[in-house]
């Protein structure tokens, strides 16, 4: 092992400015210092290549067949992933710029069962598969997993509220995924460079004092450091030496690539974000461009088949992961542009390369395009990329204003939809979410499931009036929400505990400091619901209908008018501020695993169907079943002032609060939006500026009429690329289930009258 | 409805005995669009207002007929509403009067534009010229009202003035004379059709409004409007009689034969 002392990299980095970044690993100070802003328009930008053509066929063909398969065309079951588990895969060996796949084949899904053997198991035979039986004795008996351990130490009462779905979606069966490596430290520095500075950071953990944080520091680093091996060798099978930094433009995006290959090849994370990636591609592109190595059409094809392979990626997952999520998502969200600290914006030629992508290939779910937006941003860039929000609705907008600022530094992205981390510096714990609906249910039935009709929070005394009390009610839910925020916090601490034990995640880490600030994301569903049914209980009289076992099972506002949240009226909008933080501080109250920070999110994904399907009748009227609004998003046919109204409702929500990210998923129809190209163009900027300039956290924009949504639902195989926001992500609509298209087309539509 | 004191209560001199109130005029609210995006240039805060007295057949808000009804709103509760959007309007945008016919309320509108102007908020007039006319003391008013009106967006129904009022129940005769008189003072306008099929739809009265149009000033743009079917859900709910009852939208052709007769691309600007 050389010291970092011993390791000279200068000759790789010819033609780069000096800077601090050269002594220490630093990939911001290297951009900072390298970049070349990019103030034009489109114009520039290069077309598909005859092999990104014939390459994004096959694609699609073999996507098709895939289709056709229900769902999967091919899996694993004998060879559980790792790094170097798989020889060299390939899509077209003679024609792909920038190569590697999950497998050993394109589409291929890979068997991991590290997250838990049943997940695995359950998984495979959702498509028709089985577990090689050695696997199965493995896993079960001699290797145990992240899900045991979990369950060895879940209490009763998590099971309960896990199992009557008051908290959801947890990982505890599969990886958290939602840790952004930071992926160009490869291609500046190369693996030995890395593995060396890890080398140190584990010489200088602890001064012998063995405490528990200090040998689970050093396992870790160690895993992180062969991690690092691991990568060399699987790049090595595919031809390329990535000890040294990268030597021109498409070494660098195959350097980074690999990075990415290998997390997706060991984690199954609801969330595989790749970061922020463009910057340094730039810099290394135009360096190229500039010695006349490559045209701008080359330069394209990289870009282009990188994107591509980020489009390759997959999990097998259950039935009831798909439920949650559907449509195959791994959130590889890409995150560009942004302010920097010293004032200058992030946009580069290369950011439009990305944006260029959805038209050479055609709209597509992944990478989950981020832009982290602000008012400073150029002119040129914001118009072309609202150009293609309205050809695609593929993209999401997050204010970097506001995240630079909550997080203090410009060289973050985005983990999953909405969750700002600091690349070098920071990680996050993904912890799913709370039904705070749910929970104005629990409070009124005196902790009983409405739906199950058994007891799962504690047996406080149920409302018994006709007319509910609003004091008295408060006071109900005040205690259940203490009841919650105390079994969801302290069934994460379980499963981070064992997350990091079982099923850690040394590749991804391996590319990050040794030390980091922690994050304990938090998040919260159902949220216009309850802010709605709040405000009826205080404005609108709701009288209780109750079964024949006393349970309310309906509800009546004698004063339907009470105000409700999406409608910028401050009545409903500071019950949504009070509950968010509310449940904020109750949270906060509690031990938090490896002294992270709490955070917590107002977003769904597509769980707002099932989250909804779990909830019985809420008294804004909602019935028993019917989907929950999108994230943040006010409850359907709430809003009655228009769509700015109802931003400006969700802007609202305190960010400092909910760093996890407020989601809005916002859809329109062109002719609503303006008469021509052009004015559709501007007001979409406008919205977006304005959005953001009032604090609002992140924007879905969806444009499309509701009648294409409903010719694609009978016609799917007419409408192949047919791409939908749905709360942070993005998806084939065809890929939805027939519920969730249902919920997307019935969804508020800001239509013209 | 909101009482304004000429006198500061607070200043050391005055007495209760000294305090003058003053009403403003009050203006009646039918609904509003935070979002408006094809009102006028850019994106706009657009207040429908309460009452209109002409009956087109294709109306697709019949719930604004009613005068007196509707939600009330002093100019100042008005624009401290709008004000929230300001961030979203960009260089364009601003504020918009639609109806309903806005006109009828023009005491309240002179207030409002009055004070956005004041203030550099964007005015734009969303009106069919119905309550026009010379007499006084409404035409004082209107001319007091167009120096507060950065645009006016005018719909001519019908060009013929005998369809017109089949259409409409009034003839087009003030509205013209509305649209001429702009012509004549240099107020900028945007003319708006909604191209119904047979009602408006005939070239022959298509290339009569061009023509008419043309020999107009200050017309920034002209617009042809696709009749659409969305109304008749109102008019079910309320119980009334959807008078075009078994009219399609015209086609996409149609549309463009309209375009090209009314000269829609030599206005864009």
């Amino acid at each position: 092992m050389a010291k970092t002392e011993e390791i000279n990299l200068k000759e790789f980095w010819d033609g780069f400015n000096k800077g601090d970044w050269q002594e220490e690993i630093d990939i911001r100070d290297f951009i900072q210092h390298n970049y070349t802003q990019y103030e034009g328009d489109e114009s520039f930008l290069a077309g598909p290549t005859d092999a990104t053509t014939t390459l994004n066929d096959q694609l699609m063909d073999l996507k098709k067949k895939e289709r056709e398969a229900g769902g999967v065309l091919d899996a694993d079951n004998d060879i559980p992933a790792t790094v170097i588990s798989h020889g060299p895969g390939y899509l077209n060996k003679d024609l792909e710029k920038i190569v590697g796949l999950q497998t050993d084949a394109p589409l291929k899904r890979a068997f991991m069962p590290f997250g838990g053997i049943r997940m695995a198991e359950d998984a495979l035979e959702a498509y028709g598969y089985k577990v090689d039986p050695t696997q199965h004795k493995i896993f079960t008996e001699y290797r145990k997993t992240h899900n045991q351990g979990v369950f060895d130490a879940y209490t009763p009462d998590m099971r309960k509220a896990r199992h009557f779905k008051i908290i959801t979606g947890l990982p505890d069966a599969y990886a958290r995924g939602r840790i952004i490596p930071d992926l160009p430290r490869i291609a500046v520095y190369g693996i030995d460079r890395l593995a060396a500075e890890k080398f140190s950071d584990f010489d200088n953990i602890g001064d012998g004092e063995m405490t528990d944080d200090v040998i689970q520091l050093r396992e870790e680093i160690n895993e992180q450091y062969r991690a690092l091996q691991d990568m060399k060798k699987m790049a090595a099978s595919y031809g390329f030496d990535i000890s040294k930094p990268a030597q021109n433009a498409q070494e660098a995006i195959q350097w980074i690539y690999f990075g990415y290959l290998a997390a997706i090849k060991t984690q199954n994370g609801a969330a595989m974000s790749v970061g922020r990636i463009d910057t340094t591609m730039d810099i290394f592109i135009q360096r190229d461009l500039d010695r006349g190595l490559i045209t701008e059409e080359q330069a394209q094809e990289m870009v282009d088949h990188f994107v591509m392979k980020l489009r390759m990626v997959r999990f097998i997952r259950t039935e009831d992961y798909n439920s949650l999520f559907s449509g195959d998502p791994i959130w590889a969200t890409l995150s560009m542009c942004g302010i920097g600290m010293d004032g200058r914006h992030h946009v580069t030629k290369t950011a439009f390369r990305v944006l260029k992508t959805l038209e050479n290939m055609g709209a597509a779910p992944e990478p989950n395009i981020t832009l982290l937006w602000s008012d400073r941003l150029p002119e040129g860039f914001k118009r072309y990329a609202t150009e293609v929000s309205i050809k695609s609705s593929t993209i999401q907008y997050e204010n970097d204003d506001l995240m630079r600022n909550q997080w203090g530094t410009d060289y973050y992205g985005i983990a999953c939809c909405v969750s700002a981390q600091p690349i070098a510096t920071g990680v996050q714990y993904f912890g799913a979410r709370a039904n705070l609906a749910k929970t104005i249910l629990y409070a009124i039935n005196g902790g009983v499931d409405e739906l199950a009709k058994k007891q799962v929070g504690p047996a406080y005394e149920p409302i018994s009036s006709d007319i509910i009390d609003y004091k008295e009610f408060m006071g109900k839910y005040d205690k259940m929400l203490d009841w919650l925020a105390d079994i969801y916090v302290n069934t994460l601490n379980t499963i981070h505990y064992m997350h990091d034990k079982y099923y850690y995640e040394s590749a991804q880490l391996a590319l990050k400091n040794s030390r980091l600030d922690r994050t304990f994301a938090t998040g919260i569903s159902g949220l216009s619901h309850a802010v709605d049914s709040i405000s009826a209980i205080k404005y609108g009289q709701v009288k209780v209908i109750r079964d024949e076992d006393g349970m309310a099972i309906d509800f009546e506002a004698q004063n339907p008018d009470y105000p409700r949240y999406g409608n910028n009226d401050d009545r409903a909008d500071d019950i949504a501020k009070w509950l968010v933080k509310t449940f904020y501080n109750k949270m906060n109250t509690h031990h938090l695993y490896r002294g992270s920070k709490l955070s917590t999110s107002v977003l769904t994904i597509t769980s707002n169907v099932v989250y909804g399907k779990n909830t019985g009748t809420t008294p804004n009227g909602r019935q028993a079943g019917e989907p929950f609004s999108p994230g943040a998003n006010p409850a359907y046919g709430a809003e009655k002032n228009g769509a700015l109204a109802s931003l400006l409702s969700t802007a609202k929500i305190p960010y400092r609060y909910a760093t996890d990210g407020i989601s809005n998923t916002f859809g329109v129809t062109p002719n609503t939006l303006g008469h021509d190209d052009n004015a559709r163009k501007d007001a979409l900027v406008n919205m977006v500026d304005g959005y953001m300039t009032n604090q609002g956290m992140h924007l879905n924009i969806n444009v499309f009429n509701k009648q294409t949504l409903m010719d694609a639902q009978k016609h799917p195989e007419e409408y192949p690329t047919l791409t939908v926001r749905v709360s942070g992500y993005c998806v084939y609509f065809a890929d939805l289930t027939k519920e969730q298209q249902d919920d997307v087309i019935s969804r508020t539509f800001f239509d013209e009258m | 409805m909101n009482i304004k004191f000429t006198t500061n209560l607070s200043t050391e001199t005055a007495t209760p005995t000294e305090v003058v109130p003053v009403k403003d005029p009050v203006g009646y609210v039918h609904s509003i669009e935070t979002f408006g995006s094809v009102d006028g240039p850019g994106i706009r805060f657009v207040a429908f207002l309460q009452g209109c007295r002409m009956r087109c057949e294709f109306c697709h808000n019949p719930d604004t007929w009613n005068i007196g009804t509707g939600d009330p709103y002093t100019a100042d509760e008005l624009i401290a509403k709008a004000l929230d959007y300001r961030a979203f309007w960009g260089k364009e945008g601003g504020i918009t009067c639609s109806g309903g016919e806005s006109l009828i309320q023009i005491d309240f509108l002179i207030d409002l534009f009055k004070k956005c102007k004041e203030q550099g908020i964007n005015t734009c007039l969303d009106t069919c010229g119905q309550p026009f006319t010379y007499k006084e003391p409404f035409f004082s008013k209107f001319k007091e009202l167009m120096k507060y009106t950065d645009l006016s967006m005018v719909d001519i129904k019908h060009i013929d003035p005998v369809e017109h009022k089949k259409l409409t129940g009034f003839s087009n005769e003030r509205i013209l004379e509305m649209i001429e008189y702009m012509s004549n003072h240099g107020h900028h306008m945007w003319i708006r059709h909604v191209l119904i099929p047979e009602r408006t739809d005939y070239d022959v009265y298509l290339k009569k409004l061009g023509d008419y149009i043309q020999t107009l000033h200050y017309v920034d743009r002209v617009e042809v409007l696709p009749y659409h079917t969305m109304g008749i859900v109102k008019y079910e709910k309320m119980g009334i009689n959807y008078p075009l009852k078994g009219i399609e939208p015209p086609t996409h052709d149609r549309v463009v034969n309209a375009e090209q007769l009314l000269h829609t691309a030599d206005y864009h600007k």
